[in-house]
């Protein structure tokens, strides 16, 4: 209750960055309490609550650098900067990862998505967050740059607790890369209790089989406590088995035991660790059978 | 009165009288020029927020507004302790921290001794910016003594449960109505528990019991609630430009709480951004509002954010019912009791008529023919915001309609009877009517067969039971869910229903120009229900006179006459009956005037649309035009007529009409996720005479939404340490249009024999049918494991409980 | 700070304390009261309007943050007298009725019809997800919108 309903943002400064080194620079002016914004739709609403008050706000929205998609060698390297939209519709990332297109349909609505950004969701790190099971299960990397260089950090080290990643105050996230797996195939399951809400569970997985059995596979899942967004003990229980619907409930069954989802208003600890297990089966048996079809 | 028949176009392409009609409001909000309450914007306004208490029950040790009061642009910081201090000079007595509720209880206006709800109001901050408002409000310092809360209804009544209304000296949480009852009820008690102990003893007969809940929901209109008050030092006039759903008892309701003089006060209800039941009461906010102008001697604005409108604002429903239906095997209904607990939060805040402390809520004995009927509701006070009466709720026929639709459909799976044989076997009979129900509604008319089965048709009913069967068998679920409700609106008869004391029959005042075009003034307030167009539609059926050519005005208290205003679907059956016979009235006046013109006895002329002419002699006559000018031209009148084209009426209504209508919704769920898909919802209302059938289908696809949300996902729910958790819209979720389906709509008309027009009313019929409809979809589809019946919201984590067969207790956050 | 963006085809500079919100700077400092707001946490999307082309919900957006931008407004859909298609589908199919959600609803339309001139019914409704409206139930305001599709230019002002 406390903070709730201010409707307007307390004082704040403000800078519009030019370069990703104009904004350290800008970042590093303006203090220890100054913070970036991209798309905002995290943030602001913090603000207007005020439960964040930030110092200073850094704009990043016309850093050119942060933009778009591209493939570089075995990776796909996303900017910081590219819209929700732009990932849902993105042909390139369609092709290697039907996981993005079916996750960022059910992520917010159409005109958050315009807004809001995949690095923004990425730093935000709600532990509800459905980008951070697609980056889990694809064992994504993260680029972060400081004015003393980069460096990068696996996508399932990156968070350090609900709301805290390993970007610190004085650094930005720059991109977010994801090897290219041939013959992959991917998929996305969430449950939620109305369109645009956060999930009460969702899981996402990437299959790659191989010979009959499976090659690889990651398994991530948000919203149902499991650390690092991920399932690691599910996924080496599938190395080397066949994709049958026994061996895949086996699998989910494990990554549901890993996970420690709490009881609120979405739904009932028991609930959500059901799901853990339904979604991830779901996810998994359209991930071989896109695998072994695709 | 017959049905619709084919009426002439204007000359702007309008229907002359009844029909589908494109709005004259849509101009205005289409160009983004519609003036709703934070669009008024006078010289000198100050702006306000409200500090609100953050715990649900506590006492108020000190609070500290001296760095508030020091920040620049803060001109004003006004708490209880400062309006206790100044008395009342008014009927209702006391001070000016407290104010009386429409059910005749007090509220605070800001808390003094306790705030007794998460969300109440204990201090209001006056700045030059909104802005600034609410900086300050983080600068004032209260210190509470943290209190136990009474959370959950059912424990209210407990032995030491903690004390709400300790102000009025009460040593529990029951609440005593204006007749000195601590319950209510209706029916017969003896013959109806007679007739349960009876078939419980029969075994030709059986006796369904469920508990039943009603949860809390909110109206949550786009626009929130708000006001700007401007009380001129000089003048001592108070215009008050406001979100009223209900203009001119509000201000007769500031004339007695504030002792200010009624002919002095304003009240301007510009373009509502929806009402709902929302916008009917007094606000704390309005109050400080002009408590803020009269201190500062400047307009002030208090606009409340969403938090505040879901948190504090009049809420729906919370309603624990506990039903019991006998009946035959062969399923004929014999008997039903209901057995109400009502959580009316922690004021007793209902907008409902005096003589009915529960509403309509009596006419839960539905839409069957039977004999035995009960109900006994009893309210008590919780930690809780209050209200009750509110979201299309036609004074709590949400909650009897709910009812009785659950558990027929209870009492049909206990019989493994289809549910619409057994409603079609129990539907009161066409030649009942006017029927008068066991809890004593007469039911002006009705065709209820003819409008289910149309309705049955429309779903392809048998065609869906044979979908039903087959997909089963390939272990897939899908539901069908019958609704049919009756409904009362238009209350009404002031002989028995009145508001504060204030009697529910309405103003309308008409005047035709010299030139033919005339202007309607109404009492009641649309928030989007089309008056400026249905209205003129009306005057347009009954003189002639192009829609094009009538202005409808509402809204200002100085420029309408009197009424109680829009909300329980009123303003068809009242003010839209007032309409018709102020426009006989001048129809009346029109012959004489003819007559005087035609040199004729005013029994020799004929009526046809538009004009009156000689019988037998049709190319002798006056059109309305004509005689409009007449009128105030020097033509010679019959001693005792006076001149002009105008005319004035009060509508008394005779009785309530009584909208129906049959639901029926489609569901599929997946058993393994529990979440549900609304495939079709079809539903065919009959509302009587339909004025503009375009609105009319209007009002039903709106309600129909909210029997989607109230059924899947809308809840104020709460913890045990008091926190609402339905307080934004991240949590109190509405459906979208991804949620809502293509609607089919029917219609069957059966007008209402008392009503001028026949028209009944609609505005809150789907509301009212909708979500039996799709909770028993639901239970329908979940059925084949065991489920009778589970509570609202079936949020997909309702449904998976349910069919575990460990379903959940919705209202409170417990495992 | 000083400020600088295009509204409606019009440019202005004023100056504003970094923290006011797009909406409220539009609103109260523009007198631009045709876009709405009705919520605290960015869902229902009555003060939706486009920035550089595209909606955006303006509570979500710093007033700083559109410097140098365009905004386009409710007020700038009609060409003078002439209303925009969309405009007269919502009057054609009543697709309205308190009218509180409906410039925001008519933005997003105009976005969709821009960039999918014959969206299915299912994109529409999809495309408007993100907004709500108590009123309708929604089935007129995916109506209005498909009769903007099929009316994509008149040249008659009719209300």
């Amino acid at each position: 209750m406390e903070g709730e309903g201010m409707q307007t943002p307390a004082p704040v400064g403000y800078a519009k960055a030019t370069s990703v080194s104009d904004a350290l620079a800008l970042l590093k002016k303006h203090g220890e309490d100054s913070r970036i914004v991209a798309g905002g739709h995290s943030l602001i609403p913090m603000m207007r609550l005020r439960i964040a008050a930030p110092e200073a706000l850094i704009d990043i929205n016309d850093v050119a650098e942060l933009k778009g998609i591209s493939i570089e060698g075995n990776e796909i390297v996303i900017g910081a900067m590219v819209r929700h939209a732009e990932v849902l519709s993105s042909p390139i990332l369609f092709e290697h990862y039907a996981i993005f297109r079916e996750a960022e349909k059910l992520i917010a609505d159409p005109i958050v998505r315009n807004r809001g950004t995949i690095g923004g969701s990425m730093c935000q790190a709600d532990p509800s967050e459905d980008l951070s099971a697609v980056g889990a299960a694809l064992k994504g990397t993260v680029v972060i740059q400081s004015e003393s260089g980069t460096r990068t950090v696996a996508l399932r080290d990156f968070h350090e607790g609900p709301y805290m990643t390993k970007v610190a105050q004085s650094e930005i996230l720059t991109q977010v890369r994801f090897p290219i797996r041939p013959g992959a195939g991917s998929a996305y399951e969430k449950v939620e209790r109305r369109v645009g809400d956060w999930p009460v569970a969702s899981a996402g997985t990437f299959v790659v089989v191989k010979d009959g059995v499976v090659d690889d596979c990651g398994i991530g899942l948000t919203a149902v406590g499991a650390e690092h967004f991920c399932a690691p003990e599910a996924e080496a229980f599938l190395i080397g088995k066949e994709p049958t619907e026994e061996n895949l409930s086996a699998a989910a069954q494990l990554a549901a035991d890993s996970c420690n989802p709490f009881s609120d208003q979405r739904g009932p600890a028991d609930y959500k660790k059901h799901l853990a297990h339904e979604l991830t089966l779901r996810a998994l048996r359209r991930s071989a059978a896109a695998s072994q079809g695709a | 009165m017959t049905a619709v028949e084919e009426v002439p176009l204007s000359p702007a392409g309008n229907p002359i009288g009844f029909g589908s009609m494109k709005r004259v409001e849509d101009a205005r909000f289409v160009r983004g020029q519609g003036n709703y309450v934070d669009d008024v914007n006078l010289p000198g306004m100050l702006h306000s927020a409200i500090l609100r208490s953050p715990h649900a029950h506590a006492r108020i040790v000190s609070i500290d507004k001296s760095a508030a009061e020091a920040l620049p642009g803060v001109v004003l910081v006004i708490t209880g302790e400062m309006l206790a201090g100044v008395p009342r000079p008014s009927l209702l007595g006391d001070n000016f921290a407290w104010m009386p509720t429409l059910s005749y209880d007090t509220q605070a206006v800001l808390a003094t001794d306790k705030v007794r709800f998460q969300g109440q109001e204990v201090a209001f901050v006056i700045a030059e910016s909104k802005y600034i408002a609410r900086d300050a409000l983080e600068l004032i310092d209260v210190e509470y003594d943290v209190l136990d809360a009474v959370m959950d209804a059912k424990k209210a009544m407990d032995p030491g449960a903690p004390v709400i209304r300790d102000d009025k000296g009460q040593t529990d949480n029951s609440i005593t109505d204006v007749h000195g009852n601590q319950s209510w009820e209706s029916g017969n008690a003896e013959a109806t528990a007679a007739a349960i102990a009876a078939a419980e003893a029969d075994p030709n007969c059986v006796v369904v019991t469920e508990q039943i809940l009603y949860p809390r929901v909110h109206p949550a209109p786009m626009e929130t609630c708000g006001s700007v008050a401007e009380l001129n030092p000089v003048t001592g006039q108070l215009t008050l430009y406001t979100t009223s759903q209900a203009p001119h008892a509000h201000r007769t309701v500031y004339a007695m709480v504030a002792g200010l003089p009624e002919q002095k006060i304003r009240v301007i209800s510009p373009d509502i951004g929806g009402g709902f039941g929302n916008k009917v009461g007094v606000y704390p906010g309005y109050v400080l509002s002009i408590v803020g102008s009269l201190l500062t001697g400047k307009p002030v604005k208090w606009m409340e954010d969403r938090s505040e409108n879901l948190m504090s604002t009049s809420f729906a429903r919370d309603y624990h019912m506990k039903a019991t239906i006998a009946a035959t095997r062969e399923g004929k209904i014999l008997a039903v009791d209901v057995d109400v607990l009502a959580d009316h939060g922690a004021f007793n805040g209902v907008a409902q008529p005096t003589n009915y402390p529960a509403g309509f809520f009596h006419i839960f004995s539905g839409s069957y023919d039977y004999p035995n009927a009960h109900c006994k509701v009893t309210p008590v006070y919780t930690n809780k915001a209050p209200g009750g009466v509110a979201y299309a709720c036609s004074f709590r026929i949400t909650e009897a309609a709910y009812v009785i639709e659950r558990v027929v459909d209870c009492l049909a799976a206990e019989l493994q009877m289809d549910p619409a044989e057994l409603r079609l076997k129990n539907l009161i009979a066409a030649d009942k009517f006017p029927y008068m129900s066991p809890t004593g509604w007469e039911y002006d008319s009705g065709e209820y067969e003819k409008t289910m089965r149309l309705a049955m048709e429309i779903a392809g009913y048998d065609e869906l039971r044979r979908e039903q069967a087959e997909k089963r068998a390939k272990g897939e679920y899908m539901g069908i869910g019958i609704s049919f409700f009756t409904e009362g609106v238009g209350a009404g008869p002031r002989k028995t229903m009145d508001i504060l004391g204030l009697g529910m029959a309405d103003g309308i005042e008409l005047r035709v120009h010299p030139t033919g075009k005339a202007v309607l003034r109404l009492s009641v307030q649309s928030q989007g229900q089309a008056h400026e167009t249905t209205f003129a539609q009306i005057v347009s059926h009954e003189l002639g006179i192009p829609p094009e050519d009538i202005d409808v005005v509402h809204g200002d208290t100085d420029q309408t006459p009197f009424g109680l205003g829009t909300y329980g679907s009123r303003s068809t059956p009242v003010s839209g009956a007032a309409a018709s016979v102020v426009a006989r009235k001048v129809r009346e006046r029109a012959k004489i005037v003819a007559a005087a013109a035609l040199e004729c006895s005013p029994d020799d002329l004929e009526w046809e649309l538009g004009r009156w002419y000689v019988k037998g002699d049709k190319e002798r006559g006056k059109t309305i035009q004509e005689i409009a000018l007449l009128s105030h031209s020097s033509l010679e009148l019959p001693e005792g007529i006076e001149g002009h084209l105008d005319a004035t009426a009060v509508y008394n209504p005779p009785n309530l009409t009584y909208p129906y209508g049959c639901y029926i919704c489609v569901v599929d769920v997946d058993v393994l996720t529990g979440q549900v898909k609304v495939r079709r919802f079809i539903a065919v209302d009959d509302c009587g005479v339909r004025i503009n059938p375009m609105v009319v289908e209007g009002q039903v696809h709106g309600g129909l939404a909210d029997g989607i949300g109230m059924a899947l996902m809308e809840l104020i729910a709460f913890d045990e340490d008091g926190n609402c958790l339905g307080g934004s819209f991240m949590d109190y979720l509405l459906p979208t249009a991804m949620e809502c389906p293509d609607y089919e709509l029917g219609e069957t008309v059966t007008p209402s024999p008392h009503h001028p027009i026949g028209a009944k009313g609609v505005g809150e019929s789907a509301t009212v049918g909708s979500p039996a409809a799709v909770v028993n979809a639901v239970i329908d589809a979940i059925s084949p494991f065991g489920v009778r019946h589970a509570d609202m919201p079936l949020t997909p984590a309702n449904v998976w409980r349910a069919i575990q067969g460990r379903p959940m207790r919705t209202d409170m956050a417990v495992e | 700070m000083q400020i600088t963006l295009t509204v409606n085809g019009t440019e202005y500079t004023r100056d504003v304390e970094p923290r006011m919100l797009l909406v409220h700077f539009i609103r109260d400092e523009l007198l631009l009261r045709g876009t709405h707001w009705g919520c605290d946490t960015s869902n229902c999307g009555t003060c939706t309007l486009w920035v550089d082309g595209e909606p955006v919900k303006s509570c979500t957006m710093l007033a700083v943050m559109a410097d140098g931008r365009a905004i386009r407004t409710v007020e700038g859909l009609a060409n003078g007298a002439e209303l925009d298609p969309i405009q007269q589908g919502f009057i054609e199919c009543h697709g309205l009725q308190c009218g509180f959600c409906t410039p925001g609803m008519m933005m997003t339309g105009r976005w969709l019809l821009d960039n999918n001139p014959n969206p299915s019914e299912g994109e529409i409704r999809e495309c408007i997800s993100g907004q709500i409206c108590r009123c309708t139930g929604y089935k007129n305001i995916v109506s209005a919108i498909q009769w903007a599709a099929e009316h994509p230019a008149t040249s008659e002002v009719t209300s």
